[in-house]
C-alpha cells in the first residue's frame, strides 16, 4: 500500500499536536493550544448548529444565497473570526519580544516566524480585504438604488473563494506549518531550496484563492456601479462611499493580476523547478519584488479608499450637514487611485537602483500626500457649520483625523530614500503602516459596523459599550504603536523574536500594554454585539433611518427586504434621502408596483468554494488525486450551472406592495425622534431631520434651512 | 550579538557624515511636515467645540464649498510637496550610496551568509567574519553580494542599508568620523538565526587600522574555496574570525557561482581573477536594475 | 434608450433580437472588464518575459537558438483563421439563427484552434527533446513557457467552452443566454488573437532577430 499516493506528504507528525508530544516546550504547547482552539471552535460550531437545528437555515438562507446583503454579512463574519486569531497572534508576538530580552522568551524562532507571517497574511488578505469587500457588498447597491450587484452568483463565488482561502489558513494551524517568509513572502527565502515543506505552499494557495476572489469582486462592483445606478443617479450624485468603492474596484481589477502572476511563478519555482526567483540559473528575485509591490502598493489604497468612503458618510451624517468639497473629494480619490500605481518602488529603495530612480519614486509617493491631505481637511471643513454628535463612529473619525495625519507624516519621511535607508525593515516601518491601517482601515470598518449595523439587522448596537470599546481601541493603538516608532529609530528590526538591548525594554512594555488594551477593546466589541442582540427589542429601529441619514439606503426598512427597493427610486440631487425628508417627499407611496425578478439561491458557489479549498489542500500536501479530482469538480459545477435554466424567481407585485405599504404606514404613523433622543429606545428609525424639529411630519418643499441656534 | 550602550545601533547618534546627513534630513522633513499637521491639531478641537451639538457655531447644513478654502487646502500641500520634493531630490542624489565619497577609498567586499557576514579586504589581503574593521576618516566603498538568500546590510551609525543579493553586486559608500565599536546587522528576515545576525563595525584611527591589518595578516587561518563552502552552512558566528589571507577573486567567484558573467571589474581595486570580459559588463556597476 | 443604439463594442444584436440586445449590455460590458483584467495578467507575463529573455538566459540556450519561426508563423495563421471563422459563426448566429451554420463554423473554429494547440505542444516537444530547452533550464525559458503556456491554456479552455456551447446550441437553440455566451466566447477568442500577435512579435520575431 503506497500511503503517499493517498495522503501525499501528510504524516502523523504533520499534526500540530505531534510537536507537543515529541518536543514538549511552551512554544509547542502554544502551537498545540492554537490548533486545539481551531479544532474545538469548529467542533463547537458544529454542535451548536446541530443542537439548534440551524444546519438547514444556514445552508438554505445563507451559504446558498446570492443576495448581496447576505454575502456582505458573511464576508464581515469571516473578517471578524480571522481578526480574532490574528490579533491574538499579535499580542503573543508582543509578549514574546517583551519576555525575550537576553533570554529566549517562550516562543521558538520558528514559531515566531510563523506568527508574523500568518498575522500579516491574515490581517491583509482575510481581515481587511473581506471587511471592505463585505461592506461594499452590503452598502454600495443600496446607495445606488439597485436590487443587487450585476453578477450575484459571481459575487457569491468570490465570497466562497475567499472563505476557502481563510479555511486553508485555519487548517494550517492544525496540519503542518505555515510559511516563515512574512506576508510578502520574498524569494529566494521562500523558494524550495531555503523553505522546503508545506509552509510557503499554504501561503501561496491561500493568497491565490483570495486574489482570484478579489479580482472577480472588483469587476463585479465596477460593472454594478457603471450599469445599475437608479434613474437620475449620475456619477456625480453618487454618495462618496460608492465613489470610493468604484475606485477600489478599478484598483482590484488592475492590481490583483500581478499578485496572481507572482504567486503562480513562485509555485512553479517550488513545484516544477522553474527559475523565476531562484538563486542562479537566470532566476531573479527582483522581479518578484516588482510584481509583488505592483500589487502591494495599490492594495494599500484598495483597503484605505473604502474606509475614506465610510469617513465621508460618517462625518456628514453625524455633523448633520452636507459633505464639504464633494467634487474635490471625488477628484482626490481618483488621483490617489491613479497615483497608487506609480509608487511601488518605494518598498525597495534599498535594492540598489540609481539615485534618480529612487528620487522619482520618492517624489511620486509624496505627491499622493496631496490628495490625501485634501481629503483630511475636507472632512474637517465638513464639520464646520454642522451640529456634531459624538457618537461612536464619530469618535473613531476624530481619532482617525488626528492619528492618520501623523501616519502621513511618517509616510512622507519614509518616502525619502535617505531616511528609508535607515528605517527600512525596522519597527519604524511597522509603526507607520499600522498607523495607516489601524486608525484608517480597521477603525473605519468598526465605525462602519456601528453605523450600518442597524440597517442590516434592524436594531442599533449598544452605544455605551461601543464607546467603551473605542476608549480601549484608540489609546490602545497609540500605546501599542507609537513606542515602535521610537524603537525603530533606535534600530530595532522587524520580524525579530528577541533583542539584547535593555533600552528597548520600557518601550516594549508600553507596546505590550497597548496590545492588551486593543484586546480589551475587541472583547468589549464582541460583548457589545452580544448585549445588543439580547436587548434588540429596546434597540430596535425597523423604520430604517436611525441616524438621520442622507443616502438612499436609509429610506428603506431595516433590515431591507430581499428586493431592496419596492420600486426603483428616482434621484434628482446628492443626498437624495435627506433632500426628500427636507422637502417632505420622503415615504411616499409609489404610483404602481411591478413584479420583481430575483435570482434563486443556488449551491453552485458553496460547492465551488468547497472544491477550491480541497484543491488547494491537495496542492499544499502534494495529494495529487485530490487536487485533480477537486479541480475537475470545480469546472463540472460551473458547466452544470450553465445548463440550469430556472435560475430566477418572480416576486409578485402584490407581495411587494403589501410589504412596502405596511412599512410606509408604520413610518408615517411613527412619531419621529429628534437627535436628542437618538440613543434612546424611542428611536425606532424615523428621524426628524436636524434643524427641522419644529416641523415634524411633512415639510413644504423649498424651505430655507438656515437655522440659527 | 552585541548588547550595546544606549542607541548603539541607531543613526540618532551618527558617527559619520552619511548617517549625520540622514539624521538632519529626518529633522528637516519632520519640521516641514508640521505645516500641515499643526493646523489640524489646532483647528479640530476648536471646530469640535464650536460646532458640537449645542455649541455656539452657526448651523449651515447646506454649506459645502468655498473657493478660498479650496485653494488653501490644495495649494498648501502642493507647495509643501514642492519643497519636500526638492529637499528629497537634493538629499537623494547627494547621499546616493553608490557615490564615492573621496579618492582612493578602502574597498571592502561583503558577502552575506546565513547568519553572518564575511568581509574581504582585497587591498590588504585579509578577511574577517562578523567584524568590519575600518579606518577613521578614509572613504570606504563596500561591495555587497549574498551567498544565500537576500539580506539587507546596515551599520546605522555610519550609513543606511542596502540589499545584498546572490549573483548581483550592490554598493554602499561611507565614511566614519569617530572611532569606536558600532553595531551592524542584517535587517531582512532570513530564517532562524536572523535575530542574532549582527556584527561589530570597529572604527580605528589610521595607525591603529594599519596595526590591525598587520596583526590580521599574521593570523594563520586562511580562507579558500573549501573554507568558503564550509561557511555556507547556516550558523551564527559567536566570535569574529580573522583570516590572514584569502583566495584572490573570491568575491567575483561567489557572484559568478550564481550568475556567470555578472561579476566583473568595476573600480580597479578588486582582483580581476575569474571575471570574464570585464569591459562588456561595465554597466553592471550599478547592478541590479541600473536605470541609467 | 433606443434599442438600435450600440450598447457595447463588438457585434450588437440590435435589429435582429431586441430582447437579447438589451440583456447584452451589462453582461458584455462585464466581460470586457474581465478581458481587461486578463490582459493585465498577460501584460505582467510579457513584462516578466521581457526582463528574463535578456537577463535570465544564464547557461541555457538563447531565444534565437530554440525558436522555430516557421512553426510560429503557421500557428499565427491558424489562430487568425480560427478567429475569422468565429466571426462568420457570429454573423450566422445574428442573422440566420441557423444551428447547422453556427455549428459548422464552431467546428471549423475549434478545429483550427485545436491544430494551433497541437502545433504549440509539438514546438514544446521539439524544444525539450532537440534543444535541451525545458522550462527548468533557465529563467528565460521559465518565462517563455509561462507566457506561451498561459496563452495555450486560455486557448484550450476556449476549446472546452466552445464544445459546451455547441452542446447548448443543440439543446437550447438560440435563447438569449446561449447567444450572450457565444458573444462572450467570441470576444474571448479574439482577445487571444491579440495576445498571440503580441507573442509572435515580441517573443518570436524579436527573439530570432536579435
Amino acid at each position: 500500500m503506497n500511503w503517499e499516493l493517498i495522503f501525499g506528504q501528510i504524516k502523523w507528525t504533520s499534526f500540530v499536536f505531534a510537536g507537543a508530544i515529541e518536543n514538549p516546550s511552551l512554544s509547542e504547547f502554544i502551537a498545540s493550544g492554537a490548533g486545539s482552539v481551531a479544532v474545538l471552535g469548529a467542533l463547537a460550531a458544529v454542535i451548536l448548529l446541530t443542537v439548534k437545528g440551524w444546519w438547514v437555515p444556514l445552508w438554505r438562507d445563507w451559504l446558498t444565497s446570492v443576495d448581496h446583503k447576505k454575502v456582505g454579512i458573511m464576508y464581515i463574519a469571516i473578517a471578524l473570526v480571522m481578526f480574532a486569531r490574528a490579533v491574538i497572534e499579535a499580542a503573543l508576538m508582543r509578549a514574546q519580544q517583551l519576555a525575550a530580552t537576553d533570554s529566549g522568551g517562550f516562543l521558538s524562532a520558528d514559531h515566531f516566524g510563523q506568527l508574523f507571517s500568518t498575522h500579516g497574511t491574515i490581517m491583509i488578505f482575510f481581515v481587511a480585504m473581506p471587511f471592505i469587500t463585505g461592506l461594499m457588498n452590503y452598502v454600495m447597491p443600496l446607495q445606488i438604488g439597485a436590487r443587487d450587484v450585476s453578477f450575484p452568483l459571481l459575487n457569491a463565488i468570490s465570497l466562497m473563494l475567499t472563505m476557502a482561502g481563510a479555511i486553508l489558513i485555519m487548517v494550517s494551524l492544525v496540519v503542518g506549518q505555515f510559511s516563515t517568509g512574512g506576508w510578502s513572502a520574498y524569494p529566494p527565502f521562500t523558494g524550495i531550496e531555503f523553505s522546503p515543506g508545506e509552509g510557503v505552499d499554504y501561503w501561496i494557495w491561500a493568497v491565490s484563492l483570495g486574489s482570484i476572489g478579489s479580482t472577480l469582486t472588483g469587476l463585479n462592483f465596477a460593472v454594478t456601479i457603471y450599469k445599475k445606478r437608479c434613474p437620475g443617479m449620475t456619477l456625480f450624485r453618487m454618495p462618496l462611499f460608492t465613489w470610493t468603492t468604484l475606485c477600489t474596484s478599478i484598483l482590484m481589477i488592475f492590481a490583483m493580476a500581478p499578485l496572481t502572476a507572482a504567486t503562480v511563478m513562485l509555485a512553479l519555482d517550488r513545484y516544477a523547478g522553474f527559475h523565476f526567483f531562484t538563486n542562479g540559473d537566470g532566476g531573479n528575485m527582483m522581479n518578484y519584488a516588482n510584481l509583488f509591490w505592483l500589487f502591494g502598493h495599490p492594495e494599500v489604497y484598495i483597503l484605505i479608499l473604502p474606509a475614506f468612503g465610510v469617513w465621508s458618510e460618517v462625518v456628514a451624517t453625524f455633523s448633520s450637514k452636507r459633505i464639504y468639497g464633494y467634487t474635490s473629494l471625488v477628484y482626490a480619490t481618483m488621483c490617489i487611485a491613479v497615483l497608487s500605481f506609480a509608487v511601488w518602488l518605494h518598498h525597495f529603495f534599498t535594492m540598489g537602483q540609481s539615485a534618480n530612480v529612487n528620487a522619482i519614486f520618492g517624489i511620486a509617493t509624496m505627491i499622493i500626500g496631496v490628495p490625501t491631505g485634501v481629503k483630511v481637511y475636507d472632512w474637517l471643513l465638513t464639520m464646520v457649520g454642522g451640529r456634531i454628535r459624538f457618537t461612536t463612529p464619530m469618535l473613531f473619525h476624530i481619532n482617525f483625523l488626528l492619528t492618520f495625519i501623523l501616519g502621513g507624516m511618517t509616510g512622507v519621511l519614509l518616502a525619502n530614500p535617505g531616511i528609508d535607508f535607515q528605517v527600512h525593515n525596522t519597527l519604524f516601518l511597522i509603526a507607520h503602516f499600522h498607523n495607516m491601517i489601524i486608525p484608517g482601515v480597521l477603525f473605519g470598518m468598526f465605525a462602519a459596523v456601528q453605523f450600518w449595523f442597524p440597517k442590516a439587522f434592524g436594531f442599533r448596537l449598544h452605544e455605551g459599550l461601543g464607546r467603551a470599546s473605542f476608549w480601549c481601541f484608540a489609546p490602545g493603538f497609540l500605546l501599542a504603536f507609537f513606542p515602535l516608532y521610537w524603537l525603530g529609530l533606535m534600530g530595532a528590526t522587524r520580524r525579530t523574536y528577541m533583542w539584547s538591548d535593555p533600552d528597548y525594554l520600557p518601550w516594549l512594555a508600553l507596546a505590550m500594554a497597548g496590545a492588551a488594551l486593543i484586546l480589551a477593546g475587541f472583547a468589549l466589541m464582541v460583548m457589545q454585539i452580544v448585549v445588543s442582540v439580547r436587548q434588540r427589542e429596546p434597540l430596535a429601529a425597523p423604520l430604517g433611518d436611525p441616524w438621520d441619514g442622507r443616502a438612499l439606503e436609509w429610506s428603506i426598512p431595516s433590515p431591507p427586504p430581499d428586493w431592496n427597493f419596492a420600486v426603483l427610486p428616482e434621484v434628482t440631487a446628492r443626498d437624495p434621502f435627506y433632500e426628500a425628508k427636507k422637502a417632505g417627499t420622503a415615504y411616499r407611496s409609489p404610483a404602481a408596483y411591478e413584479d420583481i425578478e430575483v435570482p434563486r439561491n443556488t449551491a453552485t458557489a458553496p460547492l465551488i468554494g468547497l472544491f477550491a479549498c480541497a484543491w488547494a489542500f491537495g496542492l499544499v500536501w502534494h495529494i495529487w488525486w485530490l487536487a485533480i479530482v477537486s479541480f475537475v469538480l470545480i469546472w463540472v459545477v460551473v458547466i452544470a450551472r450553465s445548463f440550469a435554466t430556472d435560475t430566477e424567481e418572480i416576486i409578485p407585485a402584490a407581495t411587494v406592495k403589501a410589504a412596502n405599504e405596511a412599512f410606509l404606514a408604520a413610518v408615517r404613523s411613527a412619531p419621529g425622534v429628534t437627535r436628542d433622543r437618538e440613543m434612546t429606545s424611542e428611536n425606532r428609525g424615523r428621524a426628524i431631520p436636524e434643524g427641522l424639529e419644529g416641523r415634524s411630519g411633512a415639510v413644504s418643499s423649498g424651505a430655507a434651512v438656515e437655522v440659527l441656534s | 550579538m552585541v548588547p550595546g550602550a544606549a542607541y548603539a545601533g541607531s543613526f540618532l547618534e551618527p558617527a559619520g557624515p552619511i548617517a549625520s546627513a540622514q539624521l538632519s534630513h529626518f529633522g528637516v522633513i519632520s519640521a516641514l511636515m508640521l505645516i500641515v499637521i499643526v493646523p489640524m491639531f489646532v483647528a479640530l478641537p476648536i471646530v469640535l467645540w464650536r460646532y458640537r451639538r449645542g455649541g455656539k457655531g452657526t448651523y449651515r447644513p447646506d454649506w459645502e464649498f468655498n473657493w478660498g478654502l479650496e485653494l488653501l487646502i490644495w495649494g498648501i500641500p502642493v507647495a509643501l510637496v514642492a519643497a519636500l520634493g526638492t529637499a528629497l531630490w537634493k538629499h537623494t542624489l547627494k547621499n546616493d550610496p553608490y557615490r564615492p565619497l573621496g579618492p582612493a577609498p578602502l574597498v571592502v567586499e561583503v558577502v552575506s551568509l546565513d547568519w553572518k557576514f564575511l568581509f574581504l579586504y582585497p587591498e590588504q589581503g585579509v578577511a574577517t567574519l562578523d567584524l568590519l574593521a575600518l579606518p577613521e576618516g578614509r572613504p570606504v566603498t563596500l561591495k555587497l553580494t549574498s551567498g544565500t538568500v537576500m539580506q539587507s546590510f546596515i551599520v546605522p551609525r555610519l550609513a543606511g542599508q542596502i540589499y545584498a543579493m546572490a549573483g548581483m553586486q550592490t554598493k554602499l559608500n561611507l565614511i566614519a568620523d569617530a572611532t569606536g565599536d558600532f553595531v551592524g546587522r542584517n535587517t531582512q528576515y532570513n530564517g532562524l538565526g536572523f535575530a542574532s545576525q549582527s556584527f561589530t563595525a570597529r572604527v580605528m584611527s589610521p595607525n591603529d587600522f594599519a596595526a590591525w591589518v598587520a596583526g590580521a595578516k599574521a593570523q594563520p587561518a586562511a580562507l579558500d574555496a573549501a573554507g568558503y563552502a564550509a561557511l555556507l552552512a547556516p550558523s551564527v558566528a559567536n566570535e569574529p574570525v580573522i583570516y590572514g589571507r584569502f583566495t584572490p577573486g573570491l568575491f567575483d567567484q561567489i557572484i559568478a557561482s550564481f550568475a556567470p558573467g555578472m561579476a566583473a571589474g568595476h573600480s580597479g581595486h578588486a582582483p580581476q581573477a575569474g571575471a570574464d570580459a570585464p569591459a562588456a559588463h561595465q554597466h553592471n556597476d550599478h547592478t541590479p536594475e541600473a536605470a541609467q | 434608450m433606443s434599442l438600435s443604439e450600440r450598447l457595447h463594442p463588438g457585434i450588437n444584436l440590435a435589429g435582429t433580437d431586441p430582447e437579447s440586445h438589451e440583456a447584452a449590455e451589462e453582461v458584455l460590458f462585464g466581460f470586457w472588464i474581465f478581458l481587461m483584467s486578463d490582459l493585465v495578467l498577460f501584460a505582467v507575463l510579457f513584462a516578466t518575459y521581457a526582463a528574463m529573455s535578456v537577463q535570465g538566459i544564464a547557461e541555457g540556450p538563447g531565444p534565437a537558438q530554440v525558436f522555430d519561426l516557421t512553426a510560429a508563423f503557421v500557428e499565427t495563421l491558424l489562430l487568425l483563421l480560427s478567429s475569422f471563422a468565429f466571426g462568420f459563426g457570429m454573423l450566422a448566429m445574428k442573422y440566420r439563427e441557423s444551428r447547422r451554420a453556427v455549428l459548422g463554423w464552431l467546428l471549423l473554429t475549434g478545429g483550427l484552434g485545436a491544430a494551433f494547440v497541437g502545433m504549440e505542444l509539438h514546438d514544446y516537444y521539439v524544444m525539450i527533446t532537440q534543444h535541451a530547452a525545458p522550462p527548468q533550464a533557465s529563467g528565460f525559458l521559465s518565462a517563455y513557457y509561462l507566457l506561451t503556456g498561459t496563452h495555450a491554456l486560455h486557448v484550450s479552455s476556449g476549446l472546452v467552452w466552445m464544445a459546451i456551447m455547441a452542446v447548448q446550441v443543440v439543446v437550447f437553440g438560440f435563447t438569449t443566454p446561449v447567444k450572450l455566451r457565444l458573444m462572450r466566447l467570441a470576444l474571448f477568442w479574439h482577445m487571444l488573437d491579440v495576445v498571440w500577435i503580441g507573442i509572435f512579435t515580441f517573443v518570436y520575431l524579436f527573439g530570432v532577430a536579435s
